[in-house]
C-alpha cells in the first residue's frame, strides 16, 4: 500500500540504504528498508504506523449484507441472513464461543426455511474483515459453481452470517441438512493484506466438529491465491472429501493435477498481456 | 481436596487444586472466557496466598486432569524424576519461589532439579512471581541445544528467519530470506509457514532452502512448518527435512484437535534422527505453543490457560527439541486482551519453559484485533532479552504478509543485540564474518558484489 507520506530522505546521510532494493519487486514483504544505526528510518516507522492504523479500522467495519445478496441474486443464488449469538463487535472479539453458535432467532428461521437438503452449502461470514468478504466471496463462489455442477452436486442457498466464526457454519449446515459446508470468512487483517479471504471445508458438519476435521484454503484474493486457482483447489477438495471425509488426513493434491498447471499458465499469460 | 483462607471478614474457599490455580492467575481474558478467573482482585490474592502454602508433593497426588483419561498427565507422572525432586521435595509453592530467587539456585542447581519439576508446580510458582522474578530466575537457567550450530550459550540469542510469502512464491521467499541473512538473522532456523499444505509445494520449499544452505555453506537449519504427518510423508519421499515442526498443546484432547498424539511425534522424531542431518547435535524437533490453544479446542478440563500451556512443555521436553516457540500474542484478544496481558504471558511462558529445561523462544507478536501495538512489543522484546531468551522471530519489517500479524523484525533483533551485547550462534557468526556481512559482530553495509545477491539469478 502506498502511503501518502514520503519525506525526502535521499541524501539523508544517517541512513544506510540497502543495495538489494530491487528484490522488493518479488514480494510485498517489507524488505530492504535501510537502517539508521540498527534501527528503522523515520519513513519506515511511519509507513508501518499508518498500515497498522488502517488494519485496526478494518476490523471494526461492518458487513454490507444487501449488496452481497444482490450480487448472489445475479448468480441465481438465493441467500439467507443469520447472525451469531455474539450481540456486538466487542462481544464477538472476546467471546469466540458466541461467534460459533447461531442466535436462537436465526436458528429458528433456518429450521423453518424449508430448504431442501444439499450436497454443498456455502456460508459467508464476516469474520475479522468484512472488506475481504465484500470483495472476494461472490467472485470465488461464481468461479466454483461450474466446477461443482460438473461434479453433479446440489448447491444450497448461500447463508450470510454476521459476527461469525468458522464453526458457525457447522450449526448452519446442520440446520439445513448439508452434506458438506464451505465457510468463506474474512481472515485477520494483516498490514499488507487487509482483505484476505479464508475458506474452510467440512464434511458431515455438525455442532462440535473439531478444527482437525476441516481443510483450509487461505489468503484468497487477487494478490494472493487468485479466484480460479482457489476454485480449482476447493472443487478438488470437495471431490476428494466426499469420498474420504475432510480433515488433516485429506492431503491437498490439487497442485499435482494437469488442470492446475494449465490454469497457472493461463493466469501467467493473462498477467503478461496486462 | 479443598483449599480455604480467611481475609478479614471473608472466607475464600477453592474446591480443588485446578480451581485454586485458576483463581490465583494474574488477570487475562481467556480465563474469564472459560469462566474460571477470580471474580475480584481480593479473591485473586487470596488464592495466591492459599497457593503459596500448598506443598509441592500435592501436585504429584492431586492431578488436574485424570491420569486414566489424558496421555499428557500420564507422561508428566510417569516421567517425573523423584531423585531430581528430592532436594526441593519439602518445599511449598511459596518456598519454591523463595528458593528460586535465592543464591542457592544457580545454573547448575536449576538444571539438576528441572526433571523433578512438573508443569503444574512450575505454573503454580509463576503465579506468585512478579515480572522481575520471572526475568531474574529465567536468566539463571541455561539450556543449550544443537543441530548445525550451538544455541543458548550465555550472552547469546538466536533469530528464526521467517521469510513467509502468501502464495509460497519461490522468488518472494528467497528475497525475504536474503534480506534476513544480510541483516544477520537466521541462526535459530530458517522457517517458512507455508500457505499451502500440499506435499509437492512443501517439498519444493524444503529443496529450495536446502539448496541455498548448501550453496553458501550456511551453518543453520531449515524447516517448513507443516503438520507432522505431512513431514513424515516427506521424509519417506526423501525430502531434505532438517527439523520436524509441530504445534502442540497441554492436553491429549487439544492435541487430538491438532491431529497429533505422543506416538506420532515420537515416530517423526525417530524418522528425522535417522536422516542424521545435524552436524553438531541431534535436537531435531521444533515446537510451537501458545496460551489459549486448549481452551480454543474446548479441551482444557477447567484448567487455566497458563497451566495448560506449561503442560505442553512437558510434551516438548519429552522430545529434546532444538527450539520451542511460544507464539504469545497470535491467538488474539479472546485469550490475551491487551499489551499488558501479552507481556505478562510472554514472560511467564519463557520462565516456565526455561525452568523445565527447554530452549524457550518467543514470537513476540500481536494481531490487529488485539489492544496492543509496537510499543508493547518493544517492552516485551527488551524484557525477554534481559531474561535470556533462547531465540526470537525475525520477519521483514515486523509484518508477516502470509499470517497477517506483527512479530519482531530483523531490525528489532539488531536493536537488542546492540543494547544488551547479545551474540549469534558462534558457527553462524563465523559464517557471517566470512561473507563480510558482519565484522566483529557488527553489521556491514553491502554493495552489489555481495555473493549472496547472486542467488537471485537462480530465480530469474
Amino acid at each position: 500500500m502506498n502511503a501518502p507520506f514520503s519525506p525526502a530522505t535521499t541524501g539523508n546521510s544517517a541512513i544506510t540504504e540497502d543495495s538489494w532494493q530491487e528484490l522488493a519487486s518479488h514480494t510485498v514483504a517489507r524488505i530492504a528498508l535501510g537502517r539508521v544505526g540498527s534501527s528503522l528510518p523515520t519513513r519506515e516507522t511511519l509507513r508501518f504506523a499508518l498500515a497498522h492504523a488502517q488494519a485496526r479500522d478494518a476490523v471494526h467495519t461492518p458487513l454490507e449484507l444487501s449488496a452481497l445478496s444482490a450480487a448472489l441474486q445475479d448468480l441465481q443464488l438465493p441467500s439467507l441472513h443469520v447472525r451469531s449469538a455474539a450481540p456486538s463487535r466487542a462481544a464477538y472479539l472476546q467471546r469466540p464461543d458466541q461467534g460459533r453458535r447461531l442466535h436462537p432467532d436465526s436458528r429458528a428461521s433456518l429450521l423453518a426455511a424449508g430448504v431442501e437438503p444439499c450436497d454443498v452449502l456455502f456460508v459467508v461470514g464476516d469474520g475479522l474483515s468484512a472488506r475481504a468478504v465484500a470483495s472476494h466471496a461472490v467472485p470465488l463462489i461464481a468461479a466454483t459453481l461450474p466446477l461443482l455442477q460438473e461434479q453433479g452436486l446440489r448447491v444450497g442457498p448461500v447463508v450470510l452470517a454476521t459476527e461469525a466464526r468458522v464453526a458457525l457454519a457447522d450449526e448452519v449446515a446442520e440446520c439445513l441438512q448439508a452434506a458438506m459446508v464451505v465457510m468463506l470468512i474474512g481472515e485477520r487483517p494483516g498490514l499488507s493484506s487487509p482483505d484476505s479471504l479464508g475458506v474452510y471445508l467440512t464434511s458431515a458438519p455438525r455442532v462440535g466438529c473439531m478444527d482437525s476435521a476441516r481443510n483450509c484454503i487461505s489468503n484468497v484474493r487477487p494478490q494472493g491465491l487468485p479466484y480460479p486457482l482457489a476454485a480449482y483447489k476447493l472443487a478438488w477438495l470437495i471431490r476428494a472429501g466426499r469420498g474420504s471425509g475432510t480433515g488433516v488426513a485429506l492431503k491437498d493434491g490439487s497442485a499435482a493435477e494437469p488442470g492446475w498447471l494449465q490454469l497457472q499458465q493461463q493466469l501467467a499469460l493473462a498477467a503478461q498481456q496486462d | 481436596m479443598s483449599y480455604a483462607i480467611t481475609i478479614g471478614p471473608r472466607r475464600y474457599q477453592f474446591d480443588d487444586l485446578k480451581t485454586l490455580l485458576a483463581r490465583a492467575t494474574p488477570l487475562r481474558s481467556g480465563d474469564q472466557l472459560a469462566g474460571i478467573a477470580a471474580s475480584s482482585a481480593e479473591e485473586r490474592v487470596a488464592a495466591q496466598m492459599c497457593l503459596a502454602d500448598v506443598p509441592l508433593t500435592t501436585f504429584l497426588q492431586e492431578l488436574l486432569i485424570p491420569y486414566e483419561q489424558d496421555e499428557v498427565s500420564r507422561l508428566i507422572i510417569d516421567s517425573h524424576d523423584a531423585h531430581a525432586f528430592a532436594p526441593i521435595r519439602h518445599l511449598t509453592v511459596g518456598g519454591l519461589r523463595d528458593w528460586l530467587l535465592s543464591d542457592a539456585a544457580n545454573s547448575s542447581t536449576l538444571a539438576a532439579v528441572a526433571p523433578g519439576l512438573t508443569p503444574e508446580m512450575v505454573s503454580a510458582v509463576s503465579k506468585l512471581m512478579r515480572n522481575q522474578d520471572l526475568i531474574w530466575v529465567a536468566s539463571k537457567c541455561r539450556v543449550i541445544t544443537r543441530f548445525r550450530n550451538t544455541q543458548g550459550l550465555p550472552g547469546h540469542m538466536g533469530v528464526r528467519l521467517q521469510p513467509n510469502h502468501p502464495t509460497d512464491d519461490a522468488r518472494g521467499i528467497a528475497a525475504a530470506m536474503l534480506d534476513g541473512l544480510l541483516y544477520g538473522a537466521g541462526d535459530a532456523v530458517i522457517g517458512i509457514n507455508p500457505a499451502s499444505d500440499s506435499p509437492e509445494a512443501i517439498h519444493t520449499m524444503l529443496a529450495m532452502m536446502d539448496e541455498v544452505r548448501q550453496r553458501y555453506a550456511i551453518p543453520t537449519q531449515s524447516c517448513v512448518l507443516t503438520h507432522v504427518t505431512s513431514t513424515l510423508e516427506l521424509i519417506q519421499r526423501g525430502a531434505p527435512v532438517d527439523l520436524v515442526f509441530q504445534s502442540i498443546a497441554g492436553t491429549e484432547k487439544a492435541n487430538s484437535g491438532f491431529g497429533i498424539n505422543l506416538a506420532v511425534l515420537g515416530e517423526a522424531q525417530q524418522a528425522a534422527l535417522e536422516l542424521r542431518r545435524g552436524t553438531v547435535g541431534d535436537n531435531v524437533m521444533y515446537f510451537e505453543t501458545g496460551q489459549g490453544s486448549a481452551l480454543s479446542a474446548n479441551a482444557h478440563w477447567g484448567v487455566d490457560q497458563q497451566t495448560c500451556e506449561v503442560r505442553a512443555y512437558a510434551v516438548a521436553r519429552h522430545f529434546s527439541p532444538l527450539l520451542v516457540n511460544t507464539v504469545v500474542g497470535f491467538i488474539g484478544p479472546e485469550y490475551l486482551y491487551n499489551g499488558k496481558q501479552i507481556i505478562r504471558a510472554g514472560l511467564e511462558d519463557h520462565f516456565c519453559g526455561k525452568l523445565l529445561g527447554l530452549p524457550m523462544g518467543c514470537d513476540i507478536c500481536y494481531t490487529n484485533h488485539a489492544e496492543a501495538d509496537q510499543d508493547d512489543m518493544d517492552s516485551l522484546l527488551t524484557l525477554l532479552g534481559t531474561a535470556g531468551i533462547h531465540f526470537i522471530i525475525g520477519v521483514p519489517g515486523a509484518d508477516d504478509i502470509m499470517l497477517g500479524y506483527q512479530s519482531t523484525s530483523f531490525h528489532d533483533a539488531l536493536y537488542l543485540r546492540q543494547l544488551l551485547g547479545l551474540k549469534r550462534a558462534p558457527e553462524f557468526e563465523d559464517w557471517l564474518e566470512s561473507m563480510a556481512i558482519t565484522r566483529a559482530g557488527k553489521l556491514q553495509a553491502q554493495d552489489r558484489q555481495q555473493a549472496l545477491l547472486q542467488l537471485m539469478e537462480t530465480f530469474r
